[in-house]
């Protein structure tokens, strides 16, 4: 019996459709997407009907962890070119007697996400480039009334940029008195329009509902 | 010219090998591949919502009246701990303050409060409700700013409707005060207003709720 000859093909594929379609992807996702920062504390939004999305600058966002600390953040970490962070910072400095070589400075514009330490470790904060290293010293921003710090933090933001936005980004299990004093804070530094970060959570109701 | 010939002639003898035009595009669907899978995991695709509040402005002035407001609409609610809430309607006066009046249980879901504050806003509730009804119908054809202001200006005309003070007691926490301000949101309430919460509206919590006062009297 003679055997059946099969044609002899070269084993390719054609792979130009795929890499078209991987390029759309590719392309969709890079546009679209923000990056997804490294807060330094996990948070856990609370849920609201609001379709508002937040605003991507001139904002301050105030995060409040579980465990009850404080955490700044300006402009979601993307400075903008007006370069808000190292001046804030060197007016921070100023008040608190602490001088910032240029270098701390620049560490602290390029700085991503939120911090949450005290002015005293301010430096030594900035000195360390390990990221493990450098949690262990975010303790919180003060808001005692002796030692409180987060009132100037947010005095010299909106002295700097006047179009500033306060941004409040709680985990829903932070207890209240936590979120009163730093409402009274923003509230002493006349902030009476806030933004309250929340994921969206459609509730839908009709009439029929409530005449029963 | 006669040159340009010549080379012609040249290059027609050399015979081009024939060659597929294939490229082999494993190495690049590879690295497509994982570039994709890294921004899908980086990137934070559900853009962050915002709820905005007006908070008012701080009283200074020990003096000041506070705005008198009619005690028959006004609805305390007090955020409880372990996710409750308690209600009363009016206000407590001072003679009041030695057997303080009893506080409603409810919690944060649908048949809760959301059903409570309806029943009190139903007229305002019906009132935005059919203005949406006339454009989502296309009865009445307007912008979605337009539409915003004109709820905002139904809610400013209410006079019927509940003016909720919202008291946190201070075992809630910032998830119960997101939760009712969403319900404000979602039953239409025109006027609404985080306060602090007093000493007797403690106690009255703390009774409800069956834990040891800590509530400080003030003098008066």
């Amino acid at each position: 019996m003679p055997k059946i000859k099969l044609p002899t093909k070269s084993p390719h594929i054609d792979m130009t459709p795929m890499v078209d379609l991987f390029s759309v992807v590719l392309m969709f996702l890079m546009l679209t997407a923000t990056m997804s920062q490294n807060e330094p504390a996990i948070v856990d939004t609370p849920s609201s009907i609001s379709e508002k999305p937040s605003p991507n600058f001139n904002t301050m966002t105030l995060l409040l962890s579980k465990d009850d600390r404080v955490f700044l953040n300006f402009d979601n970490g993307e400075d903008t070119t007006l370069k808000f962070r190292p001046k804030i910072l060197t007016e921070m400095g100023k008040r608190y007697n602490i001088e910032f070589t240029e270098t701390e400075l620049k560490e602290f514009e390029k700085f991503p996400s939120s911090m949450g330490v005290p002015m005293s470790k301010m430096k030594d904060f900035l000195a360390i480039k390990d990221a493990k290293a450098r949690a262990v010293l975010e303790t919180g921003i003060p808001i005692d009334s002796l030692d409180n710090q987060l009132a100037d933090w947010i005095l010299f933001t909106r002295q700097i940029n006047p179009n500033v936005q306060a941004c409040i980004k709680g985990d829903s299990k932070t207890s209240y008195p936590i979120v009163k004093k730093v409402l009274d804070i923003m509230q002493e530094k006349n902030v009476k329009q806030f933004n309250l970060v929340t994921n969206l959570d459609a509730v839908k109701i009709n009439l029929a509902e409530i005449q029963k | 010219m006669a040159e340009i010939i010549q080379e012609e002639k040249a290059g027609a003898k050399k015979k081009a090998k024939k060659h597929a035009p294939h490229i082999d595009m494993t190495p690049m669907v590879d690295l497509m591949c994982l570039l994709i899978t890294f921004f899908m995991l980086t990137s934070a695709l559900n853009k962050p919502k915002i709820m905005e509040i007006v908070l008012p402005e701080k009283q200074t002035d020990p003096n000041a009246v506070p705005p008198k407001i009619a005690a028959s609409r006004t609805m305390n609610i007090l955020l409880g701990p372990d996710n409750k809430i308690y209600w009363y309607t009016g206000n407590v006066k001072p003679e009041e303050y030695t057997s303080l009046p009893p506080v409603t249980e409810t919690d944060y879901s649908p048949s809760g409060i959301r059903t409570l504050l309806l029943e009190r806003n139903r007229a305002l509730f019906k009132k935005i409700d059919n203005y949406k009804n006339l454009v989502i119908t296309g009865k009445l054809v307007i912008s979605q700013d337009s539409l915003n202001g004109s709820i905002r200006q139904l809610k400013k005309d209410d006079d019927t409707g509940p003016i909720v003070l919202i008291k946190a007691y201070k075992k809630a926490n910032y998830g119960n005060v997101v939760d009712i301000f969403d319900e404000m949101n979602i039953c239409g309430v025109a006027h609404y207003m985080l306060v602090d919460i007093t000493w007797y509206e403690e106690k009255m919590v703390e009774t409800a709720a069956g834990i040891p006062s800590t509530a400080v009297v003030a003098k008066k």
